[in-house]
């Protein structure tokens, strides 16, 4: 039989604020256990939350970006459940009515085509403790430090198709969040992980299977990976003659399965309400104008303009708007190389990548800054130097030698460019070089690649390299006459 | 409305509390005399009344983005029963 | 020696008749005195109250001192104190110091206050006899044998007795008017918002509110110009200023009208009560004010829908509590199952656990529209229903309860009777509405209360009422026998 697979992922994003949620405490990551716990984090007797303007905002700003439904009145509840690291025995979350509803991203798929993934909602939550289970042999310790971080929860609608579709959404999601400048979108770090609801059901029914939660993926990599044993477990499962039981499971990436998760086995009652301590939130006019006003451009917007002002292709433009530091990065780079904008892209995605990967640094922290390289760049468009000896002065500057010019200048690495001087070089090795000169006048054409070597070694390698091919066929051709 | 010995031992288990053989009778007995007090409500018409959660047409106030704490675990912690390398710590619990 | 009120004992610690040194003492020493019998506080601070008093004596003589610098006062133990036990009446909070002061504690202290103890109470403020507390029932001052009411009996007795000249209470469905009106004392309950809930464990979120429990409107005018005002750390605080209500006692009741709705005379009304409230409704009559009938059709749902609201609000309120970083732990729990339930069920008393019980399970799946959702939109039609009276008339009055003071013992293993017994109180919470309760009378020996409602906001219209009666009457000054027996006097 053939089985079609139906997903939905539940992405939960770290928003970056300074302060949490419902709180004045820091959210700086790694701090010592609980030292970033204040009593509204601990869930102390007759503490109040009050709610984050900042993260309100950048709940609304993805919204924005997904081209969705601001809600302009939207309440707070109580999601109840024990758990050690959740300290109130409850999470505030946003429920029947969320903050952001009905939007959509388009995400480029493997066959070149592209597809519409609805996003149902994104509402605003706080985040839990963490619960260390490997410190102590016969307890758990709990540390609080990120309980009541904020956290903007994003529901797809089961439209994801595949393990790999739902990985590339998953990426286009961290891309936006990270554009918005909304999240670090650091998954080492939990900023960016998320929850996967898969069925399997035979291909052409339209009523959907049984589906297990898959919780916490907090890669790409195993979110692909997770789904995909997933989807063979139910469809094993089906094929047996056996059911899919509705359950949690979590992924063990070492032995790459899932697995019920214990904790999770009796069904929950969340028993949600409206959270008496906190009122509606209510989005005026003025405050929504305010955050459209503060919107940066977005990716869909700057692939556009990438297209349009720099004449790059579809793949070029994937690179280089990866993150908005790519984009940043490449259109300073770019700045002034009117008509020659394929060579800023080709350096971009070439030696600058190779050395970003060699070195393991990402592009903000980068060496060679957008205008050390645009001032490479410049040299290379304007024939000061050759494409080959800017890889030398790139590494230079990768060292911290200087900028392009000062290193040019230093190692005397300017092209020749003086027709009137390199014609006499040219002369002299034609000279020197009777037996190939007549072998290329009897058809040999080949051979005129010897003569550039020739010149290049004569002048240190800085023969402008196109003038000396047109000065040494005039030269070869006219002796020929 | 009545409860059953099951409803009691369910809703004890969602609130966390234990209740043992010889208490269940009480909790039976009394939460059913308490719901038949509250179900007086269900006779109520409320087809076009929208819920009240609070009693002040208020909304949401919103606070400045800025971290006002300052790190006061001992203090916080003291009223800990067991606190281990700065955790609190819990009987182990199996994911 | 007479009780003194706020304001005498204000003025003469000016005058410098005596310092506050001196009054903290005497409060100290009917303490000790009256409290074996009474059982009215969990925590005496005779050392922190004395120092404070001291401080309060080189404030007055320089000549900085506010109304209220240098009274004693005693805090409901429901509000965080740092430093000091904060039980809430509970053995789960039986150890529990708090590291912070509640605003309420933190504005009375800048106040100048000088805080001799915290009071006894319902155990989480639930109960409405004050027998439900960990650390047992508070006694009557007027018959040992009967209840001062709940939850904050405590500070009601403390009152009465004449231990200290005023207290702090909260009242979710009555809590500070019924003790009031059990002990023959002014219980004020502001508007919901119009004091800050931070700082005051959590019953009923949408339902709690702090206020006063004094000998005086008065009193209750300069206590409130502390307390009230709006609090960053509370979303449902209102931003609003407050009013200076004792400069606003003294306006003309003339032309000023009372509504009497007549569900308040119903036949669960002791004759008694209902002589003693029909002679004061006369006496505003003689001020001046128009007494009319009115009609309050929902009043018999707020028991109900107050006992869907509030225990479901407490439930959640109270997960909070499962011995991890505060409160009762059970000492050796082989599993984190056993120690949430073994923790909580030790930590909590039967009361507190019916209330977590009613409340989780009209929020469980399949009964929350049924019941909780049901019982908001009854709250909807109930609060409109009382909020509308104000459109015709200034306030509405009414018993504040149906019987003066009952036995102890006597309904506390009956929950649904005790919980009837609030009936003429829990509209004013749902509505979030300010109520006052002021003795008019006696039952027997047992002191009747008068209630007043107002409008929101209406606290300076409600203090303006309660005040001119208190011009009026005596019944305020009535001391049970007991009271101000501090052993060898001052």
């Amino acid at each position: 039989m053939n089985w079609e697979t139906v997903i939905g992922l539940e992405i939960h994003t770290q928003l970056a604020t300074q302060s949490k949620i419902f709180s004045g405490e820091r959210t700086t990551y790694g701090a010592e256990p609980n030292t970033q716990a204040c009593l509204v984090d601990l869930g102390y007797p007759g503490v109040l939350p009050v709610l984050n303007s900042e993260a309100v905002a950048m709940a609304v700003k993805f919204g924005l970006a997904i081209g969705a439904t601001i809600e302009r009145r939207s309440v707070f509840a109580r999601k109840n459940y024990f758990y050690p690291d959740l300290p109130k025995g409850y999470q505030i979350s946003q429920y029947e009515l969320p903050i952001v509803s009905r939007g959509s991203v388009v995400i480029q798929l493997d066959d070149g085509g592209q597809k519409r993934v609805g996003i149902t909602r994104a509402h605003l939550e706080e985040d839990a403790g963490k619960s260390l289970h490997e410190t102590f042999k016969d307890q758990t310790g709990i540390d609080l430090n990120r309980a009541g971080t904020p956290l903007l929860e994003i529901v797809s609608e089961p439209e994801l198709s595949s393990a790999a579709e739902a990985a590339t959404y998953m990426r286009k999601i961290h891309q936006l969040v990270r554009y918005l400048g909304i999240s670090d979108g650091n998954m080492q770090e939990g900023s960016f992980r998320c929850d996967a609801n898969i069925s399997v059901r035979p291909s052409g029914d339209t009523e959907l299977g049984t589906r297990a939660e898959l919780k916490n993926l907090n890669s790409f990599r195993y979110v692909e990976k997770a789904i995909e044993f997933e989807i063979e477990r139910q469809i094993d499962v089906l094929e047996d003659g056996g059911k899919v039981v509705q359950e949690t499971r979590l992924y063990d990436s070492d032995k790459d399965e899932t697995r019920p998760m214990r904790s999770k086995e009796e069904a929950n009652d969340y028993r949600y309400f409206p959270d008496p301590d906190l009122l509606p939130l209510e989005i005026d006019e003025a405050l929504l104008d305010s955050i459209k006003e503060s919107m940066p451009e977005l990716p869909s917007e700057i692939e556009e303009r990438f297209a349009k002002d720099y004449g790059l292709n579809p793949v070029d433009i994937q690179i280089l708007t990866a993150s908005s530091e790519d984009a940043k990065f490449f259109e300073a780079s770019a700045e002034g190389l009117d008509g020659n904008y394929e060579l800023a892209a080709n350096w971009n995605k070439g030696e600058l990548r190779a050395a970003l990967n060699r070195e393991g640094v990402t592009i903000s922290d980068s060496p060679v800054s957008p205008a050390d390289l645009n001032n490479l760049l410049q040299r290379i468009s304007d024939g000061t130097i050759s494409g080959k000896t800017a890889k030398e002065v790139f590494e230079a500057m990768w060292a911290g030698e200087g900028d392009a010019d000062q290193i040019i200048e230093t190692r005397g690495l300017q092209q020749i460019s003086d027709v009137v001087a390199l014609d006499k070089v040219v002369q002299q090795v034609v000279a020197d070089n009777p037996e190939q000169a007549g072998q290329y006048r009897g058809g040999k054409q080949k051979l005129l690649g010897f003569f550039v070597g020739q010149v290049m070694q004569a002048t240190g390698g800085k023969a402008n390299p196109a003038e000396v091919n047109k000065l040494l066929r005039a030269r070869l051709d006219a002796d020929e006459n | 409305m009545g409860l059953s010995d099951k409803d009691v031992q369910h809703i004890a288990k969602l609130a966390r509390l234990e209740v043992s053989d010889g208490q269940i009778a009480d909790y039976v007995e009394k939460l059913t005399q308490i719901l038949d007090m509250v179900d007086a409500l269900k006779e109520v018409d409320t087809t076009e009344v929208l819920p009240l959660a609070h009693p002040l047409h208020m909304s949401q106030r919103l606070r400045a983005d800025e971290p006002t704490e300052k790190n006061q675990r001992d203090l916080f912690q003291a009223n800990a029963e067991d606190v281990k390398q700065g955790l609190y710590t819990v009987p182990r619990v199996i994911e | 020696m007479d009780r003194l009120t706020v304001s005498q004992l204000s003025a003469g610690l000016r005058s410098g008749e005596f310092s506050s040194e001196e009054l903290t003492r005497q409060s100290l020493a009917r303490i000790e005195a009256a409290n074996p019998s009474l059982n009215a506080f969990i925590t005496v601070m005779a050392e922190e109250a004395l120092t404070a008093a001291r401080a309060a004596d080189r404030r007055l003589a320089s000549g900085k001192a506010g109304p209220l610098t240098g009274i004693p006062l005693a805090h409901k133990d429901i509000f965080c104190t740092a430093g000091t036990l904060t039980s809430c009446g509970s053995r789960m909070l039986a150890n529990f110091v708090s590291p912070y002061d509640a605003t309420v504690v933190s504005k009375l202290a800048d106040a100048g206050i000088v805080v001799v103890g915290k009071t006894n109470m319902d155990e989480f403020a639930m109960g409405s006899s004050n027998e439900t507390s960990y650390f047992g029932p508070v006694r009557n001052p007027w018959d040992m044998e009967r209840s001062p009411g709940g939850s904050s009996g405590g500070s009601a007795a403390a009152v009465a007795a004449g231990l200290v000249p005023a207290a702090t209470g909260t009242d979710t469905g009555g809590s500070i008017r019924q003790p009031a009106a059990f002990t023959g004392i002014t219980g004020f309950k502001p508007t919901y918002g119009r004091v800050s809930r931070y700082g005051m464990v959590a019953f009923a979120s949408s339902l709690d509110q702090a206020g006063t429990l004094t000998a005086t409107a008065e009193d209750a005018a300069l206590l409130m110009e502390a307390m009230a005002g709006f609090d960053a750390r509370d979303s449902t605080s209102a931003d609003q200023a407050v009013p200076a209500y004792s400069s606003m006692l003294d306006e003309t009741l003339a032309g000023k009208t009372i509504g009497v709705p007549q569900e308040y005379f119903d036949e669960g009304l002791d004759s008694d009560c209902e002589r003693a409230i029909r002679d004061a409704l006369d006496v505003f009559v003689d001020l001046g004010a128009k007494i009319t009938e009115l009609t309050l059709p929902h009043l018999a749902l707020s028991v109900p829908t107050y006992y869907i609201v509030a225990p479901a609000e407490c439930s959640s309120n109270l997960s909070r509590y499962d011995g991890i970083r505060f409160g009762y732990r059970h000492p050796d729990a082989s599993d984190i199952g056993e120690l949430y339930t073994r923790s909580r069920q030790e930590g909590f008393g039967a009361e507190v656990k019916r209330r977590i019980m009613t409340g989780t399970y009209v929020l469980s799946a399949g009964y929350y529209d049924a019941y909780y959702l049901q019982a908001q939109k009854v709250r909807r039609l109930i609060s409109d229903e009382l909020m509308r009276c104000f459109e015709d008339v200034d306030i509405v009055a009414g018993p504040t309860t149906p019987t003066p003071a009952f036995g102890l013992g006597e309904k506390i293993d009956d929950p649904v009777q005790m919980y009837l017994n609030d009936i003429y109180t829990i509209a004013v919470n749902l509505a979030g509405a300010p109520g006052i309760s002021i003795p008019c009378g006696f039952s027997g020996a047992l002191p009747v209360g008068l209630q007043l409602i107002g409008p929101h906001f209406g606290e300076a219209t409600l203090l303006n009422f309660a005040h001119h009666y208190q011009q009026q009457t005596d019944w305020h000054t009535k001391t049970p026998a007991l009271a101000l027996n501090d052993g060898a006097d001052k």
